[in-house]
């Protein structure tokens, strides 16, 4: 029946002064039976590695993008310049992530 | 072994709508022994357990199993992301409130058209209004709201009213699916397959919808499978990302498999996690080995898993034989004939259609 991948087109821009935070229809959870944290909307299931769900326990909507990268640059050894940006850049071009400028 | 995300739970085929485009089987009959509550909440616990993390609410009407919210609530509580997928028929603002204090994440409403006169013909029954006041409902209450049109011959030319109304009803998605054929659909084919004059039309107000809406609104267009060169990834693979409960609890890859030539899978018999690895069903077109030229020797054979079992056996007799969309199918000769027939000039735009029953008679 329908594939599970419809057609989708704009993607979105993140600067590091945008506040990033989960969309109003966008649920963060554990998975017990995959032992990963996933992002879960109506249509979307997105498998989010340990960086990926850290970086999205950040984004409540106060901390900007560059303060989000100055916590993880305390967690891990090296973030790369930019990750953060495009890891957030994909998940608003999903409608999963909703960001504020300035 | 892939573990499903998500579990398509049919809760009951009957409905208030008759829509002809209806993918429910036409044996309605042998669906009426539904499973209870505590049936459904056995069925969701071991869905979770077996990996399960997106739960849709459908049908049929789901709203007409008075259990509903409680169904909900065990789904939720597993925490599950959980979707009710509806005509809004029965969607009262009691109802609501009780859906939302068992902690339904999600509503999508279908419409059959941007008007009343029409979207009632096609439901065959006066619904238009009261889905609208819903859609309010759901939205005044905080919901994130998707707006479904299945789109067919009879409607498709009305698209861009379609989007303005949903824009106006502030859905956060709008569904634009073009009719799949299956069940009374497929029974229903000559009546609803659009000119690939239709469907250019219908694609260019889409294109220029998602540009003027980005950012507010999603636009999802699921293409008709029929003009297109190669098949739908059915399912996202079989047996591989999904399932379908039924009514009376029968397991199936892909809603559309009831019919296929294997013995029945039961929630009722089975644990889903043994029908899931076991059952002749769900293991018979995993992977690739199953298949045959074209698609064994095809390299998209891991872009499109062969299409979809389904319409293969209802077409070809053969649930094991390419889709017969893929214009590389020895049988791509049946769907080019129902695609020429739709081309037909002569063709009117309102062919009488042969309404899906509310219930089993």
């Amino acid at each position: 029946m329908r594939s599970t991948k419809p057609m989708r087109a704009d993607r979105g821009t993140v600067e590091g002064s945008s506040r990033p935070r989960l969309a109003p229809h966008v649920r963060l959870r554990f998975d017990r039976a995959r032992a990963q944290h996933v992002l879960l909307g109506p249509e979307a299931v997105v498998v989010l590695n340990g960086t990926g769900a850290d970086i999205l326990g950040l984004c409540d909507g106060q901390r900007t993008v560059a303060q989000i990268e100055a916590e993880l640059a305390g967690r891990y050894d090296r973030v790369a310049d930019g990750e953060v940006q495009q890891f957030l850049a994909r998940l608003v071009a999903k409608r999963c992530v909703e960001v504020s400028d300035g | 072994m892939d573990k499903p995300f998500g579990l398509l739970a049919e809760l009951t085929y009957r409905c208030p709508l008759s829509c002809a485009y209806c993918s429910n089987p036409l044996n309605l009959a042998d669906y009426t022994n539904e499973l209870s509550t505590e049936e459904w909440q056995r069925v969701l616990t071991e869905a979770q357990e077996l990996g399960v993390l997106q739960c849709h609410l459908s049908g049929g009407e789901p709203l007409v199993r008075r259990d509903l919210a409680r169904i909900v609530a065990t789904a939720s509580e597993l925490g599950m992301y959980t979707n009710l997928v509806t005509s809004a028929i029965g969607l009262s603002r009691r109802r609501a409130e009780e859906l939302r204090a068992a902690g339904l994440d999600h509503v999508q409403i279908s419409i059959q058209a941007d008007e009343p006169t029409l979207s009632d013909r096609i439901a065959r029954t006066p619904s238009f209004a009261r889905k609208i006041e819903a859609a309010r409902t759901v939205k005044e209450m905080g919901w994130p709201l998707t707006v479904n049109v299945v789109l067919h011959r009879q409607n498709i030319d009305r698209v861009t009213a379609i989007l303005r109304l949903a824009e106006e009803l502030g859905a956060g998605r709008v569904e634009l699916a073009n009719t799949q054929y299956y069940g009374w659909g497929l029974r229903n084919r000559g009546a609803l397959l659009p000119s690939r004059a239709q469907l250019e039309r219908a694609e260019t107000v889409v294109r220029a919808a998602r540009q003027r809406l980005a950012g507010r609104m999603d636009v999802l267009y699921v293409l008709p499978d029929y003009y297109s060169l190669y098949p739908k990834p059915c399912m996202g693979g079989w047996a591989a990302r999904q399932l379908t409960v039924a009514p009376n609890g029968d397991a199936l890859p892909c809603p559309a498999a009831q019919a296929l030539p294997f013995p029945r899978a039961s929630v009722r018999d089975d644990s889903l996690s043994q029908i899931w690895s076991e059952s002749p069903l769900f293991q018979s077109f995993r992977g690739t080995d199953w298949m045959p030229d074209p698609c064994r020797s095809c390299d998209r054979r891991e872009i499109d898993f062969g299409g979809c079992r389904c319409q293969a056996f209802q077409l070809t007799g053969d649930a094991a034989r390419t889709d017969p969309v893929c214009h590389l199918s020895p049988d791509h000769g049946i769907v080019a004939d129902a695609v020429r027939a739709a081309n037909n000039e002569q063709r009117s735009t309102d062919l009488a259609l042969v309404p899906r029953p509310h219930r089993a008679r």
